[in-house]
């Protein structure tokens, strides 16, 4: 399309400026929430999404808080992804679905942001794991060692492979 | 058919892990607009969450509540509870027609008997009995009866079905009323808007399938949660209404700098709504941040506010009532923001807290 390239088209987006906007009151509500981290220990999550954001305000908001040296990918119902900002102890954790879009934004003001932790229940879930592909192993080597002490029963006393 | 299956065993069913289950109760959360310290409560009782059943009857309507729901953006989190939830029932969503149809709708109720969730779109007609609007043969005022009577608890979808909507706009041919104006013994929790927010649709049917309850509604029926606060308050343009900036036309420089569309007619001071936060298209924008006021959409009677493009207080007529007077005091601090002192605009502020759809009809 030469003649419709040749048509100089500009185009401005008039950001709101940066004092109408949320992303100052939120800085200050981080202060105080990372000030509670130190003096009390007790991590805070703020939901982005409840947040009024005018245009330009959440890229005004994440380039203060900048990037910071650790970030993970977890792969559950769809990617997501942490990343610790340039202020320690302050995380974004984006939330996405399995196509890429973003549900949920939140910023957590911990030590270590909830997800990435192991829950209880997983930790059930992988010592049955274990036990069972210990099994598996202990039959497919006693299997080809006929006669060998592994056919024996396992140790009761072991507590962590019975059952 | 719903099923005796709690939600966490339904995710499990279908692969998703501990994280992922803690991720959708985030998502969920967040989309309930409850405050993330609330997150474990969710887990908590969507571990234990049974399958409801939803049977959902649309009306006098024009389909963009159900066009809302489908269309939304957080199809992980919504496709889960959908698939969660049992929809035994939806004109335009489901499979079957006809006679199959009606005997799908009369066993879930049979069924469900005082247990299911009755959705409505769209208003019902009352004059010539009813028979402006029929399916199968009922009418929509019997349909809704039957229905009703067996819920328990009814959700109105869409300004039509909570306040009439603009079927009933005047002068009213079918006489179409809401839901609330003909149901009086049931719950009802209306979630207006021409259309609604789809998250706050599917964030009213997570409350109840989290909580088991219907979540606090304020004086029109609405969540508080959704409908709390109103749209000047939340509006990202504010700022610009306390200092008096406004665009006088849609393409002058104040437009440009996107300052404050109050004289331009936008209705956000006497509007309840979560669009500020919520947003359409993926949170991608919403009327104001587009550059149009808003329309009072969520708002009984938004139908005949008398134009979209009149400012809430610029008085037209004789200024009879009290309130229209404590709406002049608007007027005033509407025509002149930069220089009034701050006790003007703190008295400005509280006279649109007091005006109403039915003080600006008074004006006209």
């Amino acid at each position: 399309m030469p003649v419709l390239d040749a048509v100089e088209v500009s185009w401005q987006a008039d950001a709101a400026p940066p004092e109408a906007g949320n992303a100052l009151p939120l800085l200050h509500e981080i202060r105080h929430a990372l000030l509670r981290l130190q003096q009390e220990g007790e991590p805070t999550l703020l939901d982005l999404s409840a947040i009024p954001f005018g245009p330009g305000d959440r890229d005004r908001l994440l380039a203060a808080l900048g990037e910071g040296e650790v970030s993970a990918r977890i792969e559950a119902l769809g990617p997501t992804l942490i990343r610790e900002t340039a202020l320690a102890g302050v995380w974004l954790v984006q939330y996405f679905d399995p196509d890429e879009q973003e549900l949920v934004l939140h910023i957590e003001i911990s030590h270590c942001p909830r997800l990435l932790s192991t829950p209880v229940e997983d930790i059930d879930l992988a010592l049955r794991q274990l036990d069972d592909r210990l099994d598996t192993q202990l039959h497919a080597q006693s299997d080809s060692e006929p006669g060998s002490d592994l056919d024996q029963p396992l140790d009761s006393s072991a507590p962590h492979l019975a059952g | 058919m719903a099923e005796e299956i709690t939600l966490l065993e339904s995710l499990r069913r279908r692969g998703v892990s501990r994280r992922g289950f803690l991720k959708f109760c985030t998502a969920t959360a967040s989309l309930m607009a409850l405050p993330p310290a609330l997150i474990p409560r969710v887990a908590a009782a969507l571990e234990q969450a049974k399958r409801p059943s939803v049977i959902w009857l649309s009306f006098q309507e024009c389909t963009g509540c159900t066009e809302s729901l489908t269309r939304s953006h957080a199809p992980t989190v919504e496709s889960l509870i959908f698939d969660h939830i049992s929809l035994d029932y939806h004109h335009t969503l489901q499979a079957a027609a006809g006679d199959a149809a009606e005997h799908a709708r009369e066993e879930a109720m049979k069924q469900h008997h005082g247990k299911y969730i009755l959705v409505v779109d769209g208003s019902i007609p009352l004059a010539e009995n009813g028979n402006y609007s029929t399916i199968a043969g009922i009418s929509n005022l019997e349909m809704l009866k039957e229905c009703a009577e067996g819920a328990a608890a009814i959700v109105s979808v869409g300004t039509c079905a909570a306040y009439g909507g603009l079927p009933m706009a005047k002068p009213n041919p079918t006489g179409a009323v809401g839901v609330s104006e003909i149901i009086k013994d049931k719950p009802i929790v209306n979630v207006p808007g021409c259309p609604p927010i789809p998250t706050v649709i599917t964030g009213v049917l997570a409350h109840f399938l989290v909580f088991g309850s219907l979540p606090e509604l304020d004086h029109l029926g609405r969540p508080k949660v959704f409908f709390g606060q109103n749209i000047h308050d939340r509006c990202y343009r504010r700022p610009f209404y306390e200092r008096g900036q406004f665009a006088e036309t849609f393409d002058d420089e104040g437009a440009r700098k996107g300052w404050c569309l109050y004289k331009l007619g936008c209705k956000g001071p006497i509007t309840y709504n979560a669009c500020a936060t919520n947003k359409w298209n993926e949170g991608t924008s919403w009327p104001v941040e587009s550059g149009h006021g808003c329309i009072g959409c969520s708002e009984p009677g938004f139908w005949d506010f008398g134009g979209l493009y009149k400012a809430l207080s610029v008085p037209t007529g004789n200024i009879g009532s009290t309130a229209v007077a404590a709406a002049a005091l608007g007027v005033a601090a509407g025509a002149g923001l930069a220089a009034m002192n701050r006790s003007k605009k703190q008295a400005a502020a509280k006279a649109h807290e007091t005006m109403t759809v039915t003080d600006l009809n008074k004006e006209t």
